[in-house]
């Protein structure tokens, strides 16, 4: 219901704005362009979204998934405590955390989707998948070759000397992302 | 070092399959045809968010925004020349990646906003693309305190971008 809201404020925002500024014109040109944008993205993602679940498939096959779930499990268990039971649910998230770990967003959300659909309990987020979805949006890589490739674009001779400011960046906004979660599970419950 | 860890990846995802003697190809086949309906199943919601971005962009509610915004930012101690970047982060990555790239270019990729600019696309994700992609697949209308949670989360990012980088890059 949030996501129907935000939409429409966006939306009515655009035309107060276009009205104001005298840019309304472009309005319902940038609305088709932004819809041909969301199939070019996609189409854009297919081939790494197909590889990486492909990958993924194999690592659960070939036993990397149980041996990084099992080093994960403590932390796991503590953020996820029914992955405790659920052996394929914690193989998911595990997956799910080294992948965003070494940058691979793409290979990180086929996993993460996985281990969501196990969470769900009718159309309401659990406790849960509430942390699993801020863990995911906190990027938590210990890379970030994007950034580096930018960088470097632009000519800079030492495109990761920015990695200490991101890993302490990182940490903090995923932990204290994860708290707040935890917190504002209490506070709704009442 | 960093070049190889894609490529290993592959090799010995599939070599360790292949010891076990497991059918690597079909097995990766398999999960790549469930990687396109997952990508099917993520198609509209992309769409629609897209939609919403470039109507905001095309009106200029973007850049009002980020000049009503830059008193607040001076407080939080976030570089102001970044309120663009900080305000479409959560909503478009690639929007993102332009705003920084541009940043970059027009203030120097070793500045102080340049580098802050930097940290903060590397340590934050395009939030509301990445909620709307999770409860989207996972069926969920009730996202509960999800959205606050992963905003402040954002909001830490934003800070601590900005300070971290003062602190290791006095200028």
């Amino acid at each position: 219901m949030v996501m129907s809201w935000i939409w429409t404020g966006i939306v009515l925002l655009s035309i107060l704005c276009a009205a104001a500024t005298g840019k309304g014109g472009q309005l319902s040109s940038a609305a088709m362009q932004g819809a041909q944008a969301g199939v070019t993205l996609a189409v854009s993602m297919a081939g790494a979204i197909c590889l990486w679940s492909g990958v993924g498939k194999l690592m659960a096959v070939c036993g990397i998934t149980g041996a990084l779930s099992r080093r994960m499990r403590p932390l796991l268990v503590r953020l996820f405590p029914s992955a405790a039971a659920d052996v394929s649910l914690a193989g998911d998230l595990s997956a799910n955390i080294c992948a965003n770990l070494l940058g691979l967003g793409n290979a990180a959300t086929p996993m993460g989707i996985r281990a969501a659909k196990r969470m769900v309990r009718g159309d309401i987020a659990t406790d849960e998948l509430c942390r699993l979805v801020v863990l995911n949006t906190a990027s938590i890589q210990l890379i970030p070759t994007n950034v580096a490739a930018v960088r470097s674009a632009f000519g800079c001779t030492a495109p990761f000397d920015i990695l200490p400011a991101v890993w302490i960046t990182s940490a903090l906004s995923a932990g204290l992302g994860v708290m707040a979660a935890y917190l504002l599970g209490k506070v709704r419950r009442g | 070092m960093t070049d190889y860890i894609v490529p290993i990846l592959l090799f010995l995802a599939a070599a360790m399959a292949l010891r076990r003697k497991e059918n690597a190809y079909d097995v990766m086949l398999q999960g790549a045809s469930e990687g396109l309906k997952l990508l099917v199943s993520i198609l509209p919601a992309l769409i629609l968010l897209l939609t919403a971005v470039y109507m905001l962009r095309a009106s200029g509610a973007m850049e009002l925004l980020s000049q009503g915004l830059r008193p607040l930012f001076a407080l939080l101690g976030i570089p102001p020349e970044t309120a663009m970047l900080v305000l479409v982060r959560p909503l478009s990555g690639s929007a993102a990646l332009a705003v920084g790239a541009d940043l970059m270019a027009q203030y120097g990729v070793d500045s102080q906003v340049g580098r802050t600019a930097a940290v903060m696309l590397g340590s934050t994700e395009t939030t509301f693309y990445t909620i709307s992609v999770y409860f989207g697949a996972a069926g969920i209308r009730k996202t509960r305190y999800a959205i606050p949670a992963a905003l402040f989360a954002d909001l830490v990012g934003f800070c601590m971008a900005s300070l971290t980088t003062r602190l290791f890059f006095p200028e």
